[in-house]
């Protein structure tokens, strides 16, 4: 297979991995911010599918990775990205810690907020809107950073 | 504590669980990349030749899940999203949400399934983080007052 035949294949592999991810949200139910909230409301009436759905997912990707780690590349021959960074350190906390009160507050993760967007919900495209505009927010704000650090002569 | 028998799901949301586990495992070894939504999004803010396709090819997958059940699978696949958040709470929501998975590196899906599907501590210690807050927010909002 030619480079355009590898690089045709690869597509229609992420498209299909997006398709499956997609479906799995909606059918596991984490497409509805309520019932997110629901799981997240642990003193009100708990609804604890949250939990099954994670313990599926790990389930099959505890395995899927004990698999990964025995090979040196994928099935379509390209390295295997394991983003080994092991630093517990304040970015990851603080970061976590504002994506967790953004997932509080609307019950919105960025899978599902998108999969909304996609069924056309007013309330997830704006969700999404404003999500983007918290990444590009980082992007500046790593520019800046940058930019001090390495001083222009 | 008690449980909301009326909402809970445990067959559909174990078995939607399954094949979010399954596209982490097809992504991984397959394209040897890592199902995360918030980085593959970020990526696109910082483009860089040869890495938009795959991106992009993943993030219209994703979005026509929602378009294809519409029109093609039973009732219990399609979409029903409740919104309950007001807009105002919406906007400030997404900043924080867009925000904080990239300057901590990922969300639900980067580290809560493919980090702890890896025994990564910094991926634990990430998600541990996000619930924790997800769980405070929510009691405070919805008991605080």
């Amino acid at each position: 297979m030619g480079f355009k035949g590898q690089k045709m294949k690869h597509r229609v592999s992420e498209f299909l991995v997006g398709l499956l991810f997609g479906l799995g949200l909606m059918l596991s139910g984490m497409t509805d911010p309520s019932k997110v909230l629901g799981f997240l409301d642990l003193f009100g009436a708990w609804d604890p599918s949250l939990a099954f759905v994670m313990g599926g997912a790990v389930g099959v990707g505890a395995l899927a990775y004990v698999f990964a780690k025995k090979k040196s590349t994928s099935f379509f021959g390209n390295a295997l990205d394991f983003s080994d960074s092991s630093d517990i350190d304040r970015p990851l906390v603080i970061g976590a810690a504002m994506f967790g009160a953004g997932w509080g507050l609307a019950g919105f993760c960025p899978g599902p907020a998108i999969v909304c967007m996609g069924s056309g919900q007013s309330k997830a495209i704006l969700f999404v809107v404003f999500m983007l505009l918290g990444m590009l927010l980082f992007e500046l704000l790593e520019f800046v950073r940058h930019q001090k650090r390495t001083p222009q002569a | 504590m008690n449980l909301d028998w009326a909402h809970f799901t445990p067959g559909s949301s174990l078995a939607g669980g399954l094949l979010i586990g399954l596209s982490v495992a097809a992504f991984l070894l397959l394209n040897g990349r890592v199902l995360g939504i918030s980085g593959i999004l970020g990526g696109l803010l910082r483009p860089i030749k040869g890495d938009l396709g795959w991106r992009l090819a993943f993030l219209l997958g994703l979005l026509a899940s929602a378009w294809l059940t519409a029109f093609f699978m039973p009732a219990n696949w399609v979409l029903s999203a409740r919104i309950d958040a007001s807009e105002g709470a919406l906007m400030l929501a997404g900043l924080l949400v867009g925000l904080g998975t990239r300057y901590g590196s990922g969300c639900t899906s980067g580290h809560g399934v493919c980090g702890l599907s890896r025994l990564s501590p910094r991926s634990m210690v990430a998600t541990l983080t996000f619930m924790l807050m997800g769980f405070l927010v929510v009691y405070v909002l919805k008991h605080g007052f």
